[in-house]
């Protein structure tokens, strides 16, 4: 690991100028960022630690929704009463995340801005254009079993390894950030990620200096939620495919409809396709297959994935049937 | 604390750790993690390191109160922060139940993650009874959790035991956790 400096800041308005100095960067749970320093793939010369900010809340909103703190624990999050009972997708993601252990450590704010899982972005003899930009992408023709079907580009086609982010972006959370300037500003999830096109080392829409302060929940939309994690081991492994679904039906018929999937590219997929070829239509496996193929018009294998175009549909369709049945046993 | 004795090198700090209870000063190059902390400069090498990356889960401690890999995190972060480790938990006369129960149900063999698998186990149970659900509970609002043994081996994930201890580490939770909740 690289020699650094190291600061801890107290006040939020504090973090602007502490992280403007060259080379610094912010660390939190550090359960992503300290396994990334010692295979020097990140390499920060100044660490400002915000961890004890008092930014660990989860609080109630007076339309319905909640606040959840940047510094809040993955396991506190998802424990919370009101998000079990009111997002338990949300819940449910994050408890498909990581290990006990590494969801008492790891901040919101950290999952959301956690690298890519990427196996070539780990190996720093392999060509990455994230770790170098314009290096060339190896996993293009490597081996690229987990790698993205969707929104991918031929400068790379990693995978945003985030659950909580998938449910996120079903629920429409929006990110508060913390500018140099003292303001606040809000981005939905959905504009939070950029496209990798030809400069994939950029992967958020945050400007030097600021901070995610919040994510906020919308007062949850009605229905049954529920988040599906695939992937190779029953526990304590990243997705091959994730999706997380509201979905309400009315005598038989969906009345509203939300998709979002996980580790199929760069950022949650919210898949709007997917929900209009829903709304309105029964409920029923010919509509959900109607779906899948909507939301996946546009896949593309890149050879060790192609199996994910097909995974993600059934795991869409089984999804939604649980939750419709669900939803429809509570009527 | 009194900072003012020695200079401090270029690329250390100092802090203060309360380990099992009591305060240790310690001056750190700041790379240190904690797990190196405990073990090379406290030599409090109970705590076991496997893989350094956070996957393996032994080098589990308590950070007031709450399980965590101490292998992931800088000691420099947690100035004037608890922590408690294995030696903490029982000695050859004094066993902690977890550490009677693994004896018991013959939940090791190797021995190497069996630290980490009973700081992991005394954390997970706090869990357990603060209500906390997990990814095979299959209703998440409910606010008591039975903990069944697909439970324990969800909440153990974390916990990686390359002998393949595992039934019988399930089965020393459960017996342990069974006199918890009577």
């Amino acid at each position: 690991m690289k020699p650094f400096t190291y600061e801890r800041i107290t006040d939020p308005l504090a973090a602007a100028a502490a992280v403007s100095r060259g080379g610094a960067k912010f660390i939190s749970g550090g359960t992503n960022l300290l396994d990334l320093m010692k295979l020097e793939i990140e390499q920060p010369t100044h660490l400002v630690d915000i961890s004890r900010l008092p930014l660990k809340q989860v609080e109630d909103l007076p339309n319905g929704g909640i606040r959840i703190g940047a510094q809040a624990a993955n396991s506190e999050v998802a424990a919370d009463p009101r998000v079990r009972a009111r997002y338990p997708a949300l819940s449910e993601a994050l408890l498909s995340g990581a290990s006990g252990q590494l969801r008492n450590k790891a901040s919101v704010g950290g999952n959301l801005m956690q690298r890519t899982r990427c196996s070539y972005f780990y190996d720093t003899a392999a060509a990455c254009n994230k770790r170098t930009p314009q290096a060339g992408c190896a996993a293009l023709r490597g081996i690229n079993r987990i790698h993205a079907i969707l929104g991918a580009s031929d400068a790379c086609i990693a995978t945003h390894p985030s659950d909580m982010a998938v449910a996120m972006s079903a629920l429409e959370a929006q990110i508060e950030l913390l500018e140099p300037n003292q303001s606040t500003r809000r981005v939905a999830i959905d504009d939070f990620y950029c496209h990798p096109g030809s400069a994939p080392h950029i992967e958020t829409v945050l400007r030097p200096g600021e901070m995610i302060t919040a994510v906020i929940l919308p007062p949850p939309p009605p229905g049954r939620q529920r988040y599906r994690k695939v992937r190779d081991r029953a526990s304590y492994e990243f997705a091959l495919v994730s999706v997380a679904v509201i979905i309400a039906t009315d005598g038989g018929t969906i009345t509203t409809a939300r998709v979002s999937f996980g580790a199929v590219a760069h950022r949650p997929w919210r898949s709007i396709d997917a929900e209009t070829a829903l709304t309105g239509r029964l409920a029923t496996l010919k509509t959900y297959q109607a779906a899948a193929d909507a939301a996946m018009r546009n896949a593309t294998g890149r050879g060790h994935n192609d199996f994910k175009v097909e995974l993600a549909k059934r795991t869409l369709c089984r999804t939604l049937a649980d939750a419709a049945q669900m939803s429809a046993g509570r009527q | 604390m009194d900072t003012s004795r020695k200079p401090i090198a270029e690329a250390a700090s100092r802090i203060v750790l309360k380990v099992n209870g009591q305060p240790r000063e310690l001056e750190l190059d700041r790379r240190t993690s904690l797990l190196d902390a405990l073990r090379e400069h406290l030599h409090l090498t109970g705590t076991k390191k496997g893989c350094d990356h956070g996957q393996c889960g032994a080098c589990t401690i308590l950070l007031n109160g709450r399980r965590i890999n101490s292998c992931l995190t800088l000691a420099v972060m947690h100035d004037s922060d608890d922590v408690a480790t294995i030696e903490s938990l029982g000695a050859p006369e004094t066993l902690h139940p977890l550490q009677v129960a693994f004896i018991e149900r013959d939940a090791f063999q190797c021995g190497y993650c069996t630290p980490g698998q009973i700081c992991s186990a005394v954390g997970m149970l706090s869990e357990v009874k603060a209500g906390w659900p997990s990814h095979v509970t299959a209703d998440v609002s409910v606010e008591r959790i039975a903990l069944s043994d697909a439970e324990i081996r969800e909440r153990m994930s974390g916990n990686i035991c390359r002998c393949a201890a595992y039934p019988n580490i399930v089965a020393a939770i459960r017996d342990v956790a069974g006199a918890v909740s009577e």
